[in-house]
Order: structure tokens, then C-alpha cells, then sequence
């Protein structure tokens, strides 16, 4: 049974959501992200969801609730909303978000938070390959990915700026990573709790020691955030060395080419 | 690499205008009145030409040359010269230079009427340039009471079938982009904001904005999404299809930098994939997600270069729900490609456009999206050869920078345009004013548009949609069978 509940807000919503199409055809199945438009403070909960994409695109105020699993492009361009998913999320999570949050109780799929610009991305589980490809940050604004398990490969390729974090809970004494990890970025930081050089590191790229300063001034406050999001220990999640993987300034792309 | 000779002659009057203007550096001045010339740093943009007072300065290839070999030529050699001593891939701008590759528009002719049909004279009757791009319903419906029901999907409305093309903020400037839009409103047509984003003060040209979705996401959230009248998803561009984007960091300063979202002063990359598009269903998602970020009011476009297989690949994105497809040929701008690249890959525009417009017509689905054609047009008979070969309209980019001033000397990915157009240094930018550059934009394409009604008018049509895909308008010359069949015309004098 589908269900939805509206919590401060009208009736009429709920008549828009189940008017909507559920077809069988993918592509054309509608999501409840752009006809229920939250007003500030609205809190919606879905039950069972099963593969509508698209939820939660664009929005950008509100709390949405997603109980069941969401298909692809969830949370596209968020704007400053809230989605909550209790099960896994599926591929383009995130995608191009720019502010919010989206957190998962579950594992992500593949281009997890692909060119996001800000706001916080918190997976509890595993993400798989391309997350967090180019991610990007200026000034004040930064993109944060938290990932607690491990993610695939190409994570965090390109990256423009923000952090990245995988705690790999769970899998300690494993790679928490997979190969080509940070290939290309120029900006940003990759942080991973482990003691392990992630597989076939570039050349280009600087692998080294989280300070305990370092730890306390930037981990803690992320992590904190994201372990009483998902009701974790902070003190795991902070617990054993962190190493993080940053571009090699004096390596940039302008030196690959010769103006002709 | 020396490439030209800078050279004065008796009428200097030492005024040293041409050192201020010079932005590469080529000519210097010594002890306060006498002129250096640095002739390895000329590009031959011809500004130091075009602002001497007296006329007394001049610019020529170098004659010094190496020795006549008539496989390696002189560009070979220097190009390997300086590959031997940087280790560097070789990077240029603007359009393709494949001296052998055909202008195929050069070698079609157009027609007229003669006797049998009487043309029309343009400045008597009135003549249709007014195109509307976007998927076109299979039929018209009505409703029990004989109203037409009104679903038409989003569509641009175009009073000139000229579009101009997608040049990015941080490849060229601020005024450039100011002057690109203001043109546009005032000539009923569209600019295009390319990958870097759409800078605030702009906003306000909103009816007349194409925003772009590229590999990079510069610059792109819900509003900017919403700024715009259509959405274009960048997957490839003609001067290099198949590769990302390159900025140079010295290009990134300031508001490019805000605007993008990257740091200061490090060249930033557009990947070559969009990591989130592996098919064609993929590609769907995509587009869908835009639909749905913008209520599905506005048109999508999906920009592709002109490769070998764009016949299928355009019919694949005529099905992922997209309503425009842009194609953009082999010899299509750029602010920096890799030169082999630029050169070497994709195919001209003309041969893509007729087998696109074929395949999606075999397919029954040419209602289903409008093909918007760029990539080397270089004036209205261009457009209209375009046109007539299956387009429904046509951007400009090249064209539209040569009217505020560029000189395509190929600097761009230097970020020193004397021109003030492909530069982010303050000095530069100010040698452009938008209000004058829009000006010289509208001029532009209000003198296009006069010859396309012109042409017209001579064939006959009075309405430019009624030319679209119309190939008896066309005949070939200097051209083989394959190239006539692939175009779909026939030759001259058949």
C-alpha cells in the first residue's frame, strides 16, 4: 500500500499525488518532488516508494520523508530541501545539488553527488562508482559528501572543491576505496579512515596524515552532524587515523598543453 | 614560434598608440620613444594596425621559411620543434583549419524563380523569417466543442531563424555575453550561455537566454535553470567532440570564479563524459530531471558535435525526449582546443545536417525535435543553405564575435585578447562596449535577415519554414556522386 501522509498542510496534496502517473515506463513516471510544492516548515512522508525518480528535484524548503526505495536522480539539484530516505538510494543521486540535505539509511548508487555545488550528502551505507565527481566549493559555500561504508571506483574524480569523507565502518583492514580515487581534481579534499594509499593513486595527487588539529577542527564537526543524523557514535566515526588525498598545486593542467 | 614580422615604415610619428594596444607583448617601447618589436610573441590580431594614426605599421607572415619540403611544411616543423621542447599537447582556438576538408555550402548552388514562377519582391510583400523550434505535436486535437486544444510542448519563438551560439563566461567576458544578450532582445532571438554559468546582472534577459548543462556543472542550480527559456545539455562541441573543456586558471578571476564555483587561478576541466551519461536512457534521465527542476516549461536541447555516426546518435536523442537537438560541425569555435583535435576529428556541418534530417524523417520523428545546425556559417547564404538541407535554424558564434571585433588570430586559450572579447583582464575587457557590440550585432543579423528575405523573395517562398529540408532548392557543383546523395540534391544543371 502507497501511502502519503502531509503533516501541516492541506488535503488537496495528497489528491495531486495519487492524480500522478505510476506508469510502468520509467522515464514517464512522475514524482511527487515538483507537484507538492512544500511549503516552508511541511514535512511529507512517503511509504513504500517504489522507484519513482526524480523525488525530491529542485526542491528547495521542507522536509521529504522516503520510506521504500527511490529510483535515479534523487534529490537532483536540491535547493535547500530536506530528503530523508530510510532504504537505499539508486543511481545520480544528488546530482548538481546546490544546497540542503539529503541523507540515505541505506547505500547510494552510481554518480552520487555528481557536480555538487553545497549542502550536505550523508550516506550511511556504501556509494558506488563516480561519487562525487567534481564537486565544487567557493568561499563560504562548500559541497560536504559523508559516506559511512566504502565507495567504488572514480570516486571523487575532477574534484573542484568541498570534502569528501568515507569512514568505511565496517570495513576495517579492507580498501575502502576503489581504484583511480581523486584521479584529476584540483581542488578540495578527499579524507578516508584508513591507513591504506588508496589503489593505484595518481602521481599527481598528495596522499598524507590527518593532524589530530586537523581531525578536531574539521572532521569532528562534519561527522558529528552526520552521526547524529543516522543516531551513530561520534567517537567511532572519529576513531582509528584518517588520511587525505589533495590535488599537487604545482601539477595543474596548463602545464599538459604548449599554445601554439 | 615566429609565424610574423611586425614592421613600420617613414610615417611612425613615434605616437607609441601600438604598444598600448598590444596586449601580447610583441611591441614594447625602449628609452621612452623607440619601438622594440618582439616579432615570436605577434599573433596578427591587427590591432596595433588598426589603431595606428598614421597607418605605418604592418604585419606579414614571416618570410623567413624553412626550406620548401612538400610533405613537412613550415607549420609541421615549427609544431614539432616546439613539442620537442615542451612535452606539451598542442593547444589552440577558434574553428577547425584542415586546409583539404571541403566548405560543402561553397559548392551548392541556390535557385530562383524565372518565368514559370514569378519571385517575389521582399520589399513589397511581406516575407516570414519567424521560425518556432521544439517538438511539434503529431495533430491537432480539439475538444468536445471544437476548441483546439492547446498542449503545444515548450518551444522557442524566433523572428530570425539566426541563433547565437553557446561561447561560456570566463572564455570570453562580461560585455561580450552583455552585448550577446542585449542583441538578442532586441532581435527577437536567443543567445546561449555556454558552461560557465550566467552572471546576475543578466538575469534579466531571461525571455531570450539558453542556459547550458555541460560535463562541468559550472554554475548550474534551480534558478539558473529557471533563467532561461530553454535548456541546452552540452555533450559535445564541433572544434572537439569527444573531449571536455579546458579554461585556462588564468581566465578564472573574480566573478568567473564565483560564478563557476572554482578556485582562483587554476585551470579548471569540464570532463570529457558527463560521468552520469552512458546511453541513450541515461541521457533520458537527464532530461527528464531538467523537465522536472523546471516544470516542465521549458524547452531541452542537446547539443551534440558532428561525428560518424550522427545520423542514429541524433535519432537516439530525438527518443530520450529531448525538443531540440543542436549539431555543431567540424569547423565550429572554440575558446581552447587541442589542436590535433580541433583539426582532426568530426565531421562539416552540411553532411550532418542532410543525414540527420533524413534518418529522423525515414524514422517519422523529424516533428519530434528541431535540428538547430552550427559550426563555420559564415553569412546569410550559409543560413539558408542550412536551412534548405534540413535545419530549422542556425546559430552563430565566430560570425557574432568577428562583429564585435575578433580578428580570429586563434589566441583565445592565451587569455590576452587585444580585442577585449576572449579575456577576463579588466584593461582588455574595457576595449569592449556592449552597448556598441550589441548594437553591431543587431546590424548584423538584421542585414542576414534582409538577404535571406531577399533570397527568398527570388525563389519564390515568402515563408522561411516552407524552406526547411527543401533540397530542389539546392544544386551541387565540383562535388562526386556520394557527397550529392548524401546531401540529398541533385546536380547542377539536372
Amino acid at each position: 500500500m502507497r501511502t502519503l501522509e502531509v503533516k501541516n498542510d492541506s488535503l488537496s496534496e495528497m489528491e495531486k499525488y495519487e492524480s500522478m502517473e505510476h506508469g510502468v515506463d520509467g522515464m514517464k513516471t512522475r514524482c511527487p518532488s515538483t507537484d507538492i510544492k512544500n511549503k516552508e516548515n511541511d514535512e511529507i512522508i512517503i511509504t513504500d516508494c517504489l522507484g519513482e525518480r526524480y523525488m525530491g528535484c529542485a526542491k528547495k524548503s521542507g522536509i521529504l520523508r522516503i520510506k521504500g526505495t527511490p529510483g535515479n536522480a534523487l534529490a537532483s539539484y536540491l535547493d535547500g530541501g530536506t530528503v530523508l530516505v530510510d532504504g537505499n538510494a539508486q543511481d545520480a543521486a544528488a546530482d548538481t545539488m546546490n544546497a540542503g540535505l539529503l541523507a540515505v539509511r541505506g547505500s547510494a548508487g552510481d554518480a552520487l553527488a555528481y557536480g555538487m555545488r553545497g549542502g550536505r550528502v550523508y550516506i550511511l551505507g556504501d556509494a558506488g562508482y563516480r561519487a562525487g565527481v567534481h564537486m565544487k566549493a567557493y568561499g563560504d559555500k562548500r559541497s560536504i559528501l559523508v559516506i559511512g561504508g566504502r565507495a567504488g571506483s572514480f570516486l571523487g574524480e575532477y574534484l573542484a572543491g568541498g570534502i569528501i569523507i568515507v569512514l568505511g565502518l565496517g570495513y576495517e583492514g579492507k580498501d575502502i576505496t576503489g581504484y583511480f580515487c581523486g584521479n584529476g581534481m584540483y581542488a578540495g579534499t578527499i579524507y578516508l579512515r584508513t591507513d591504506k594509499t588508496p589503489l593505484n593513486l595518481s602521481q599527481n595527487l598528495i596522499k598524507r596524515d590527518v593532524t589530530k588539529e586537523e581531525k578536531e577542527k574539521i572532521l569532528s564537526p562534519i561527522l558529528s552532524d552526520y552521526a547524529a543524523t543516522f543516531s551513530l557514535s561520534l567517537e567511532r566515526c572519529l576513531s582509528g587515523g584518517f588520511i587525505a588525498i589533495e590535488a599537487d598545486k604545482s601539477k595543474t593542467y596548463g602545464e599538459l598543453y604548449a599554445a601554439v | 614560434m615566429r609565424r610574423y614580422r611586425i614592421r613600420k615604415d617613414e610615417s611612425c610619428i613615434l605616437c607609441l598608440r601600438c604598444s598600448r594596444e598590444c596586449s601580447f607583448g610583441a611591441i614594447e617601447v625602449k628609452d621612452g620613444k623607440a619601438l622594440l618589436f618582439n616579432h615570436e610573441k605577434c599573433t596578427d590580431c591587427q590591432r596595433c594596425v588598426t589603431f595606428c594614426p598614421t597607418g605605418a605599421i604592418y604585419i606579414t607572415e614571416d618570410e623567413n621559411r624553412f626550406r620548401e619540403n612538400s610533405v613537412f611544411k613550415d607549420d609541421d616543423i615549427k609544431e614539432i620543434i616546439l613539442q620537442a621542447k615542451t612535452k606539451g599537447v598542442l593547444l589552440s582556438s577558434m574553428g577547425a583549419q584542415g586546409k583539404n576538408i571541403p566548405i560543402y555550402f561553397d559548392k551548392i548552388l541556390l535557385n530562383a524563380s524565372q518565368v514559370t514562377n514569378p519571385s517575389i519582391d521582399p520589399l513589397r510583400e511581406p516575407m516570414e523569417t519567424s521560425v518556432f523550434i521544439g517538438a511539434r505535436p503529431a495533430k491537432i486535437e480539439r475538444d468536445a466543442n471544437g476548441k483546439i486544444v492547446d498542449n503545444l510542448p515548450p518551444h522557442l519563438e524566433l523572428k530570425t531563424p539566426i541563433m547565437f551560439s553557446a561561447m561560456s563566461y570566463g572564455a570570453i567576458s562580461l560585455n561580450v555575453h552583455k552585448a550577446l544578450a542585449s542583441a538578442s532582445e532586441a532581435l527577437g532571438t536567443y543567445w546561449n550561455t555556454g558552461e560557465g554559468g550566467l552572471h546576475e546582472s543578466l538575469y534579466k534577459y531571461k525571455r531570450n537566454t539558453i542556459v547550458q548543462v555541460a560535463s562541468g556543472r559550472f554554475g548550474v542550480h534551480e534558478t539558473y535553470l529557471n533563467t532561461a527559456e530553454a535548456i541546452e545539455i552540452k555533450i559535445g562541441q564541433g572544434a572537439k567532440p569527444g573531449i571536455g573543456g579546458h579554461l585556462t586558471g588564468k581566465k578564472i578571476v573574480g566573478d568567473v570564479s564565483k560564478t563557476r564555483m572554482v578556485p582562483e587561478g587554476l585551470d579548471a576541466i569540464s570532463p570529457a563524459p558527463h560521468h552520469d551519461i552512458y546511453s541513450i536512457e541515461d541521457l533520458a534521465q537527464l532530461v527528464m530531471s531538467i523537465k522536472e527542476a523546471t516544470h516542465f516549461r521549458k524547452a531541452v536541447i542537446v547539443k551534440v558535435a558532428a561525428v560518424h555516426n550522427i545520423a542514429p546518435i541524433a535519432s537516439g536523442i530525438a527518443r530520450s525526449g529531448a525538443d531540440i537537438i543542436a549539431i555543431d560541425g567540424y569547423r565550429g569555435g572554440t575558446g581552447a582546443a587541442p589542436k590535433r583535435i580541433r583539426d582532426n576529428v568530426g565531421i562539416p556541418i552540411e553532411l550532418a545536417i542532410a543525414s540527420v534530417d533524413e534518418r529522423l524523417r525515414e524514422e517519422k520523428i523529424r516533428d519530434r525535435v528541431s535540428i538547430v545546425a552550427s559550426g563555420g556559417i559564415r553569412n546569410s547564404a550559409d543560413v539558408f543553405k542550412a536551412i534548405a538541407l534540413g535545419a530549422d535554424a542556425v546559430s552563430i558564434g565566430t560570425a557574432a564575435l568577428c562583429a564585435l571585433g575578433c580578428h580570429i588570430c586563434a589566441s583565445c586559450h592565451t587569455g590576452k585578447c587585444a580585442w577585449g572579447i576572449a579575456t577576463q583582464d579588466p584593461k582588455l575587457m574595457e576595449r569592449l562596449d556592449p552597448e556598441k557590440g550589441a548594437e553591431h550585432l543587431v546590424n548584423l543579423v538584421s542585414a542576414w535577415t534582409s538577404e535571406i528575405k531577399e533570397i527568398m523573395g527570388g525563389m519564390g517562398i515568402n515563408s522561411i519554414e516552407a524552406l526547411r529540408g527543401n533540397k530542389m532548392a539546392l544544386r551541387g557543383v565540383d562535388m562526386n556522386e556520394k557527397e550529392l546523395e548524401i546531401l540529398g540534391i541533385k546536380y547542377a544543371g539536372e
